[in-house]
């Protein structure tokens, strides 16, 4: 029977990368709430693992090599400004803290969440190596 | 890996936002300093944010840290209060005082604070989950 890490981890592995991603690119906004100018990103994360998973292209069209891909390179994360709730703060500062903590929150737990999944595969995998 | 850079990007805000902590704590400190010119007097100083990338021209594709661009002094005038007697009078009796804003280093001080707070939290999650990965397949 052939099998590979790829079909046995599934998408697991894609949505663990993706999530630390995404934990970045939150912390990046939460660091820069009092920063002005600075805009809030996020990225749609469905998307960008059907993107990781192969299942949907970039969506970005590019006509030369030399354009920006408008993706990571490592990662086919494509950030988004996210649209702020309420009209200007002042000094151009679009970060709505609150709701970056709880996105910031519930990415960690579904961070650990992918965590679970990957060790309940790889403890799968480790008992039908030792045939117990 | 991406929650390394979280390291990164939290610790800059933590240093940036206690240098906010610090110039508060210097201006509520000097709020009462007194001098005998309009010159010398104590001004209010403001740590300006930037928003640190690493990359200067692909500025969308990575997550950005902050730092403090600079401190500028305060615009407002000293306050210049007829005090004779004062042992740091000018020769016309006046003396100069801090003109600092105590409310508004307050709210300066309580936003400083619950950055570094949060930003505290972000990097210790952060460390949790590392420590969550490594055990992985244990």
């Amino acid at each position: 029977m052939a099998m590979n890490f790829n079909s046995i981890l599934g998408l697991n592995e894609n949505a663990l990368l993706l999530r630390a991603k995404r934990a970045e690119v939150l912390s990046s906004n939460i660091a820069n709430a009092n920063t002005p100018g600075y805009k809030a990103r996020d990225f749609d994360f469905h998307k960008a693992l059907k993107v990781a998973t192969g299942q949907q292209s970039t969506g970005i069209e590019r006509t030369n090599q030399a354009h920006f891909s408008g993706v990571n390179s490592d990662l086919p994360v494509q950030l988004q400004y996210i649209t702020p709730f309420q009209a200007g703060t002042g000094d151009g500062n679009s970060v709505d803290l609150p709701s970056q903590q709880v996105a910031f929150a519930e990415n960690a737990m579904e961070y650990q969440m992918s965590l679970r999944f990957l060790n309940g595969k790889l403890k799968g995998l480790l008992s039908a190596i030792k045939g117990e | 890996m991406s929650l390394y850079n979280i390291f990164g990007i939290a610790g800059s805000a933590l240093s940036a936002n206690s240098v906010m902590l610090n110039t508060t704590a210097s201006n509520i400190a000097n709020a009462q300093s007194v001098s005998s010119s309009s010159g010398d007097t104590y001004k209010g100083k403001y740590p300006v944010f930037e928003t640190l990338y690493q990359n200067k021209i692909n500025k969308t594709m990575h997550s950005p840290g902050v730092q403090v661009k600079g401190v500028v002094d305060g615009n407002a005038e000293p306050l210049r209060k007829h005090s004779p007697e004062h042992p740091m009078a000018d020769d016309d009796g006046f003396i100069y005082t801090a003109n600092i804003n105590i409310i508004e280093e307050m709210a300066n001080m309580i936003a400083a604070s619950r950055s570094y707070q949060t930003n505290l939290q972000v990097a210790t999650t952060a460390k949790q989950l590392l420590q969550r990965t490594l055990t992985l397949g244990q």
